[in-house]
């Protein structure tokens, strides 16, 4: 259980952080989105203790995460993989966190086989590890004390598309055991496919929070039939919004609505669903347009598409 | 019909209230003992002292010449390589938590900062006196065998009390390089503030002092460096002592606290 409470930080005139409250529960993956420079590595430094906050509070399992008497063996945290000695063997740091926490010694290997880290890699210094490597290896050294919390920063980073469906299942196996899991993504699709819960960050503030299908309920349904004229002139008598997308349109209404108005207009369907992909990038980029470098345009953002 | 017996290992896993112990100083002192050595600068360090203190011994039995061949030249020659590698290993201790951002990792299996630092000082002071008890030991080896090999009586003119001395003054200069790792928290800076602080400083303070009478007297009381090598020397009176503490905490204490108060406050990014 995660609890942030009217959480403010600011930089001289500059809000990092602006009046942020949520809450991650267990049982459950929590999405943290929201575009670069938005305010959650900095939300995610204060909860655990790395950057002081100006005023609101903190904390993880009930306490703030300084006041745990051995944090990582509840909260696992991975802000940057690559923050780590690259002089040192991924084995060693391994090594180093299972001795600070008081693990049995066993608990490195039980950590590389978890992360799929081969033996000759864990002996390979981290300086020629790929980005995807020292993410599983950072993953590795949040999950060792086995925590109830995790707190990734962008996990995803530099994974192949493997890797990314292996991050999913672990994370989403971890939270059906009754594990917290916090995710901090800009990469939307990544987040979408995994999270339960939202909370959109834009320019330090909460623009959106809340179940992913609550969130994601208006954004309308996704049409396609083999001719789209006639359901097209339909929803105009109905005076019901929609826009053309790619061989159908995308409705600004339910489901139920866009199918019964399809089969008094005895036009064939060839599929008919909640737009969810669009839905959600179309509210991350309407939610956050105030704080986006570019203007919003429907296509996808450039990192989405690099994952 | 097992079936019935199989619990979701999941209500098990999160329902169970689990309780944790602390962790224990000795613990933090043993890990920051291990990563001051795991890596290759670390390990190369501390191979250096041996290696240095090897060399050392040798140039004296070489060219020392016979007369030179005491346990005080022994000591001396390898005792000189000390003062910079080791506050180098204590001041890396402390940078390389920022420089290779290790830190991140650190201070959230730590919170306390206060106590990764405690026990980065204690595994300084543990290296200190561990290194110099290395140095009188080859020291030894090297004035026996060097008198036997130039056929003169060994001579053991260095008291243990001096020994503590210099002993006493290398883990001073180490601390100088720890507290300037806290100042700077940067490798490269670090090394560059300890040899302008060590060498740079001290010559101009000798040179001031050489030219200026008015500061001549009050060296001692201004220059640590100055006051802190007497004990290379001598065992100090009880002004020199004085001098110590009083340039101490104006070069060490106080900057030690500064750097102290910036790395608990600092944002750890």
């Amino acid at each position: 259980m995660i609890t942030i409470d009217h959480l403010t930080r600011t930089y001289g005139s500059f809000t990092a952080v602006d009046d942020v409250s949520f809450t991650a529960r267990p049982g459950r993956v929590t999405g943290f989105l929201g575009p670069n420079g938005a305010g959650k590595s900095t939300t995610m430094r204060i909860l655990v203790g790395l950057t002081a906050p100006g005023s609101g509070s903190a904390t993880v399992c009930g306490k703030s995460f300084s006041e745990l008497p051995n944090p990582a063996r509840q909260v696992g945290v991975l802000l940057d993989a690559s923050a780590q000695h690259a002089g040192r063997s991924g084995r060693e740091i391994l090594t180093i966190a299972q001795r600070t926490l008081g693990l049995p010694a066993d608990r490195v290997d039980a950590m590389l086989a978890k992360v799929s880290l081969s033996e000759e890699e864990s002996r390979r210094r981290v300086r020629n590890y790929s980005l995807g490597m020292r993410q599983r290896l950072g993953l590795a050294v949040a999950l060792i004390g086995d925590p109830e919390v995790l707190i990734l920063d962008e996990p995803a980073n530099g994974l192949d598309p493997a890797g990314i469906r292996w991050m999913r299942d672990l994370l989403r196996d971890y939270a059906n055991r009754g594990g917290t899991v916090l995710l901090s993504s800009h990469l939307l699709h990544e987040i979408e496919v995994v999270a339960d819960d939202l909370v959109v960050i834009g320019n330090g503030r909460i623009v959106a929070d809340g179940t992913k299908a609550d969130l994601l309920a208006g954004a309308g349904t996704l049409v396609r039939t083999a001719d789209v004229r006639p359901l097209a002139r339909a929803l105009v008598d109905s005076a019901i919004e929609f826009t053309h997308v790619d061989g159908g349109l995308r409705v600004e209404a339910e489901a139920e609505l866009v199918g019964r108005l399809a089969l008094d207009a005895g036009v064939p369907l060839t599929e008919l669903r909640g737009a969810d992909g669009a839905g959600l990038e179309d509210m991350f980029l309407e939610l956050t347009a105030d704080t986006q470098r570019e203007q919003p345009t429907p296509t996808p953002l450039p990192n989405g598409a690099a994952a | 019909m097992s079936a019935t017996l199989t619990q979701p290992s999941a209500t098990a896993e999160t329902t169970a209230p689990r309780t944790y112990d602390p962790i224990p100083f000795s613990r933090l002192v043993s890990v920051e003992l291990r990563k001051m050595f795991d890596t290759r600068s670390g390990f190369w360090l501390l191979a250096s002292v041996g290696i240095l203190a090897t060399l050392a011994t040798g140039a004296v039995i070489l060219w020392g010449g016979d007369d030179a061949l005491t346990y005080d030249t022994f000591a001396a020659a390898i005792g000189i390589p000390m003062t910079v590698i080791l506050p180098v290993i204590a001041m890396l201790s402390i940078t390389s938590e920022w420089s290779q951002r290790t830190g991140l990792t650190t201070f959230t299996f730590v919170p306390n900062r206060g106590r990764v630092i405690a026990a980065k000082a204690a595994c300084t002071l543990g290296i200190g006196v561990v290194a110099m008890v290395m140095v009188a030991a080859i020291g030894a080896l090297g004035n026996v065998v060097g008198s036997s090999i130039a056929g003169v009586d060994t001579v053991w003119n260095l008291s243990a009390l001096q020994f503590t001395m210099i002993t006493l003054a290398t883990v001073l200069n180490m601390f100088i390089g720890f507290m300037l790792g806290l100042l700077v928290r940067n490798s490269p800076a670090a090394i560059v503030a300890y040899f302008v602080y060590q060498f740079v400083l001290s010559s101009l303070t000798m040179l001031l002092a050489s030219t200026q009478e008015w500061f001549a007297d009050l060296q001692p009381w201004v220059d640590f460096n100055y006051a802190q090598g007497q004990l290379f020397d001598q065992v100090p009176s009880a002004e020199q002592w004085a001098n110590l503490g009083v340039s101490g905490l104006v070069w060490l204490v106080l900057p030690l606290a500064v750097g102290l108060r910036l790395v608990l406050r600092s944002e750890v990014k």
